[in-house]
């Protein structure tokens, strides 16, 4: 599989907050070959702790993107980039400010998925690639894949928002608050102010604990670790926990944490009905759509991919929808390999099929 | 007679069908008709399924499926999207058939629906000679297991359309892989209307 690895440089990005940064970053690889025609590329959009590592050894949707697999890399050209607010090369609350030569921390502008879809069009600009073939993503990759159909209709052939929802609710906001309370609860985040000295790890592992309950089910959790003790005074589910927390803490930055989780709550496609509704947001769409649900996913429930697909059906859009069995809750939608890769595989061929037929 | 995927009422609506128009195909399956119809009609299709393993298998197949009941499906689509909407063996299994079917003129032009005759002679037979509920070729399941839940004949099908003043462009009549042009009522395994609104 060919892979490039890149950083790309703009000299500014005007975000949703009214201010401009300049300049910005975005990290980004890509995989597989770009056509003569530029028809077959793909932009993987990653969920909240993702990076633009998505395929090859430790890629976060390794099991999806490579030769032979759902995105398949001998046939389409897959983009993965780091969302803006990040910390993984892409310019976030961790970059220097080069107003202040000290990083931005929480004076960084706060940043929508909005923006973030924003500055990955520039990328695609960038790259000389008029027209996606696609664009797909789970949780919150599923946001920025909806925001794209709607922002740039006619740049994106297909969409497959996956686990995904329009708006988050009550209960989503709700656990990401309790992230960012412990994060800032911690007496290492002293305001954001920590990059020269120890990061809030204590907080930022609490806060990826939390996310890791959320992302699994009752089930899943029973099957995984029931009531198993690790040692005498400590059960199997506790020291998994912590593990993860632990490890988290190695590769994130507890103020894009707080950034990005923030982008998410306050993330609504209709931007509160300024829009209009959901359903007048897709008259004028004519991407196609393969939206995908899972039966025991509580923290995405299945109803507000129900909610997307009604709108879109309500204005005649092209949609597929399927709600797959799972007991892994929301990670199913990187657990749930073979069935995913059955419905990604039709729904691209098809999707390239027309879109030759028509040029 | 034609076949399409070893059904002929498939191949019936294959021909009733104009090429290049909008489908909808309710109670899908796993997408062979719409498949078909893309491909030969070149239509633009849309399908309605409740059982996820088939709509996999239809979106698989580069259909556009989407997952759910059939009756409140076609509530959710604006009135006349579509040129058809197909309802294929599926009507006698729908809890409130007349919502489906009403359904279907409000979306789209017209509706073809294919169901299994009641009134086909050897179901007749069947019940007047065992005394039970019948069991014939055309209806194979116990009482108990059957998926159909409302028993209709040509004549029912008829009568109701007269009376929802339905205009029935077309009928055909199977039996087998012919087509049964007298007695439909007694003959006809499957029976295929076209219908609009008069």
């Amino acid at each position: 599989m060919i892979t490039e690895a890149g950083t790309a440089r703009f000299d500014e990005l005007s975000l949703d907050c009214g201010t401009t940064l300049a300049p910005v970053e975005v990290a980004y690889e890509s995989y597989g070959e770009l056509n003569r025609d530029r028809s077959n590329a793909i932009l993987a959009l990653h969920a909240f702790s993702g990076d633009a590592h998505a395929a090859g050894e430790g890629g976060w949707w390794n099991s999806m993107i490579g030769p032979g697999k759902a995105f398949d890399t001998d046939r389409y050209f897959v983009l993965c980039s780091n969302v803006l607010g990040g910390c993984r090369g892409t310019t976030g609350p961790g970059s220097i400010n080069p107003e202040t030569g000290c990083p931005w921390a929480m004076t960084f502008p706060s940043v929508s998925i909005a923006d973030m879809v924003r500055l990955q069009k520039k990328l695609i600009d960038h790259l000389g690639i008029e027209r996606l073939l696609a664009v797909a993503g789970g949780s919150m990759g599923g946001m920025q894949a909806l925001e794209w159909a709607v922002t740039y209709p006619e740049s994106v052939a297909a969409a497959l928002p996956i686990a995904t929802t329009a708006r988050h609710s009550a209960q989503q906001i709700a656990f990401n608050e309790v992230g960012r309370q412990a994060i800032m609860a911690d007496p290492d985040w002293c305001n954001g102010n920590y990059y020269s000295g120890k990061p809030p790890g204590r907080g930022l592992s609490v806060a990826r604990m939390v996310g890791h309950i959320t992302y699994m089910s009752d089930e899943s959790m029973r099957e995984k670790f029931g009531r198993r003790l690790r040692k005498p005074d400590q059960f199997e589910v506790e020291s998994y926990l912590q593990y993860r927390g632990s490890k988290f803490v190695d590769r994130f930055d507890a103020n894009s944490y707080i950034y990005i989780t923030r982008a998410m709550d306050s993330f609504d496609l209709t931007q509160a009905g300024s829009r209009g509704s959901l359903a007048s947001l897709f008259e004028t769409v004519r991407t196609r759509f393969l939206v995908i649900s899972f039966t025991s996913d509580w923290l995405y429930p299945s109803y507000q991919s129900q909610e997307i697909v009604s709108a879109l059906r309500s204005r005649n859009c092209d949609v597929a929808y399927c709600n797959l069995e799972s007991r892994y809750g929301h990670d199913a939608f990187l657990v749930e390999v073979d069935e995913q890769t059955d419905l990604v595989r039709g729904f691209l061929a098809s999707t390239f099929k027309e879109n030759a037929a028509r040029a | 007679m034609r076949e399409v995927y070893g059904r002929s009422d498939y191949a019936i609506i294959g021909e009733l069908i104009e090429p290049r128009t909008r489908v909808l195909d309710l109670g899908c399956g796993e997408g062979e008709l719409l498949a078909w119809l893309k491909e030969n009609k070149q239509v633009d299709g849309r399908g309605v399924e409740l059982t996820g393993a088939r709509v996999q298998k239809a979106i698989a197949r580069g259909v556009s499926v989407y997952q759910g009941d059939l009756e409140s499906a076609v509530d959710d689509y604006p009135e006349q999207v579509f040129d058809y909407a197909i309802l294929t063996q599926t009507l006698q299994e729908t809890r409130d058939p007349l919502r489906v079917l009403r359904g279907m003129l409000r979306v789209a032009r017209r509706g073809i629906v294919a169901f299994p005759n009641f009134g086909h002679w050897p179901v007749r037979l069947s019940h007047l000679w065992s005394g039970r509920a019948p069991k014939t070729k055309l209806f194979p399941h116990e009482w108990y297991d059957s998926p159909n839940i409302h028993f209709l004949t040509v004549f029912d099908f008829e009568a109701l359309a007269t009376s929802e003043k339905w205009r029935v462009e077309r009928r055909i009549f199977l039996s087998g892989k012919r087509e049964v042009r007298m007695l439909p009522n007694v003959r006809a395994e499957i029976a295929v209307f076209l219908v609009s609104k008069s």
